[in-house]
């Protein structure tokens, strides 16, 4: 038993909120001890019964968990190999993942009797989560959201502005997720007292990427149930798109210790992994350095100064990854591989043709790689991809990436 | 004792109130703001903070951003920034300063390897934003070890029970952070900054250095009698800004120094 726990990958952090190396609390005096009683409260209701059957409560009956297991039958006879199974976490109310982790915070924010929330978005998916359940809650909602990113996920911007909360563009560095969070983190700085910040993905300061990870296992809770059910036995291999790397950690934490299941997160290569450094592959193209409260891998030049990415989908938009997901890289336990834009355009549409899926160009990186591999895999080979969102957001981009116009139809 | 102990026992000595400037290297350009560099002690300025300018400077307002941006797109870096303290020192062997900004580009130096430098080119202390104590073994403890002052930021959400955390590993001087927010915010209040430098004062015998929402002559005048010295950082970045002359900027700075001693 203790060798079992000596061996075990899901132990971490540690007391400093290390993941190995990756992790830790790395910000201003002003916040520190807020982040401390954050995790206080956090342990708290780790193992609080009351908070676990209000989040059940509301996972199934506000968000509709569990998201199906879905067997890609026309998708796995087109590709002519492993079989494909789909997380459906894009069926969840708001159309993505990013709703379980939401809940968590916001239930742990109102128990610390704070009034107003804030939260970055990249594709928006975050922002909109944050503002329903503030208005379910009738808490105050601020998003901030990079100005580019505004513009390209525009149906969002209104979906939040319609919920009743704030969206407010932020016009520095390149005006996408980074920008966003570092605004985000001086409005926590100058507001701290009766303000919590949503973090959206497993990144940010000691406890946050724990805490979010441990809010969105709940996919990989479910999926390794479901298939036990539907197949018998694990999948062979876990797939996901990787932005900051909530989704990917979700559904690959549960399985962490079952050494036999092959993990993969797909990280978006934008115009290609390559010198120009058009792309937010972290983990392929960065290495490490400290960024918005943790070390973690990082797109930065030889000065340490931090690059601004690329990539189609704003989702993925992002410099960094979290800690743990640095930390699986550099132990080997999951492998991360990197998908341009023009592979997950490809995947979007075929997804859309196969399966009747309009996945988001998030996932659709996860789904590029599956056609990847999956044509070379043996029949019996089972993949589980997860399908974190849908795509309404993303049609306007896709149609300008494919030369189609909105407005005339053509 | 580092030129920082220095500095405060003089103006001990002198009973004055120690006034401590702040702009950013390498703003507009690695030139000009060596001059400006150059020129601050004659202006009265007892110890020179220099800004170590980075993309995502979280704890700064957009005035401090905008400095960090026109320095990196001038082509500042950190090896750049060594250089100009090197080039300030072979003319000023005495006032204090402190570099200040965040971790990474330091960390993507390589630790041991920036503090060599640092100490070879004449820093004497450092101020980074995003190290609390909890990660005291990253830079804070390598620093002291290496014969620098690292500055830690005590804040008004530092209560009782944490404030002898933030002071053990301090030395030089605290930087008290007069509100809760970013550089360049709200004017800072003597009477609300007062009882919290006292609270400080009664863990430390370090001088206690009060700064953010201090930008006039007044305001310096006020902040500093309520403590052992105040920083003004935004207001002289924001002339720079405004592409005011080198003597323009000064000028400004003399102003803000006598504001400060007349406390
Ligand atoms: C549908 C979807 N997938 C993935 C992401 C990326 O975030 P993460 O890597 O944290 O799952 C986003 C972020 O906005 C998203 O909207």
């Amino acid at each position: 038993m203790a060798n079992d726990l000596f061996n075990s990958f899901m132990t971490g952090p540690d007391e400093t909120g290390r993941f190995g190396k990756f992790g830790g609390r790395f910000v201003s005096e002003t916040l520190m001890p807020l982040i401390l009683s954050l995790e206080d409260e956090y342990e708290k209701a780790k193992t609080d019964d009351s908070f676990w059957a209000e989040m059940n409560d509301l996972w199934t009956n506000y968000v509709g968990r569990p998201s199906p297991m879905y067997f890609a039958e026309r998708l796995t006879a087109h590709l002519g190999g492993a079989q494909i199974y789909m997380k459906r976490d894009e069926l969840n109310h708001t159309g993505a993942h990013k709703i379980n982790n939401v809940l968590g915070q916001i239930i742990l924010a109102r128990r610390m009797g704070k009034t107003r929330i804030i939260a970055e978005t990249g594709a928006g998916q975050h922002g909109v989560a944050t503002a329903t359940v503030c208005a379910k809650f009738g808490l105050k909602c601020v998003v901030y959201m990079g100005a580019h990113d505004v513009e390209r996920q525009a149906p969002n911007v209104f979906r939040m502005r319609l919920l009743g909360a704030e969206v407010i563009p932020v016009t520095s560095g390149r005006g996408t997720l980074k920008d966003a969070m570092n605004d985000a983190l001086r409005d926590w700085v100058t507001n701290v007292r009766d303000t919590f910040y949503c973090i959206g993905t497993v990144a940010g300061p000691h406890p946050y990427p724990a805490m979010v990870r441990d809010f969105q296992a709940i996919i990989g809770k479910e999926a390794k149930a479901q298939l036990e059910e539907q197949i018998g036995r694990l999948p062979d291999t876990l797939i996901a798109a990787i932005g900051g790397g909530s989704n990917a950690m979700g559904l690959f934490f549960p399985f962490l210790d079952d050494k036999e299941v092959e993990i993969i997160g797909v990280e978006a290569g934008g115009k290609g992994v390559n010198a120009k450094m058009e792309h937010c592959a972290s983990l392929t193209g960065g290495r490490p350095g400290v960024l918005h409260g943790n070390r973690t891998y990082l797109l930065q030049d030889d000065d340490g100064q931090i690059l601004e990415g690329f990539s189609i989908s704003a989702g993925l938009d992002y410099p960094g990854i979290g800690p743990e997901h640095a930390w699986l890289h550099e132990i080997g336990r999951a492998k991360y591989v990197a998908i341009t834009d023009a592979e997950a355009l490809e995947a979007f549409q075929l997804c859309c043709e196969q399966e009747g899926i309009i996945p988001a160009l998030e996932p659709s990186h996860a789904l590029a790689h599956v056609m990847k591999i999956a044509p070379d895999l043996p029949k019996d080979h089972v993949i589980c991809m997860n399908m974190c969102g849908r795509g309404d957001k993303d049609i306007f981009t896709v149609a300008k990436a494919l030369g189609f116009e909105m407005n005339t139809g053509a | 004792m580092t030129r920082i102990d220095d500095t405060f026992a003089r103006l001990k000595v002198e009973g004055k109130k120690a006034f401590v400037s702040y702009v950013m290297a390498g703003d507009p350009n690695y030139e000009k703001s060596l001059e400006i560099v150059k020129g601050l002690p004659a202006a009265g300025v007892d110890i020179i903070e220099l800004g170590l300018p980075f993309t995502d400077p979280m704890a700064d307002g957009s005035t401090i951003q905008l400095a960090g941006q026109r320095a990196l797109e001038a082509g500042q870096t950190l090896e750049k920034t060594l250089e100009m303290v090197r080039s300030f020192r072979e003319t000023d062997d005495t006032t204090p300063i402190v570099m200040m900004g965040y971790y990474n580009p330091i960390y993507s130096r390589g630790v041991d390897k920036f503090l060599q430098d640092a100490k070879d080119v004449g820093i004497d202390g450092l101020i980074i934003v995003d190290l609390p104590p909890e990660e005291d073994e990253e830079l804070c403890i390598p620093a002291q070890k290496a014969g620098l002052n690292f500055i830690r930021l005590a804040t008004p959400t530092t209560d009782e029970k944490r404030l002898p955390t933030v002071l053990r590993n301090t030395s030089g001087f605290v930087y008290y952070v007069s509100i809760t927010g970013i550089t360049g915010a709200a004017e800072a209040q003597a009477a609300d900054v007062a009882p919290e430098v006292a609270r400080i004062k009664s863990d430390t015998d370090l001088p206690v250095i009060v700064g953010f929402g201090v930008k006039t002559p007044e305001t310096a005048e006020a902040i500093a009698g309520v403590a052992d010295g105040t920083v003004v950082g935004s207001a002289i970045v924001q002339k720079i800004a405004d592409d005011a002359p080198v003597a323009d900027v000064l000028s400004f700075v003399k102003s803000l120094a006598e504001g400060a001693h007349r406390a």
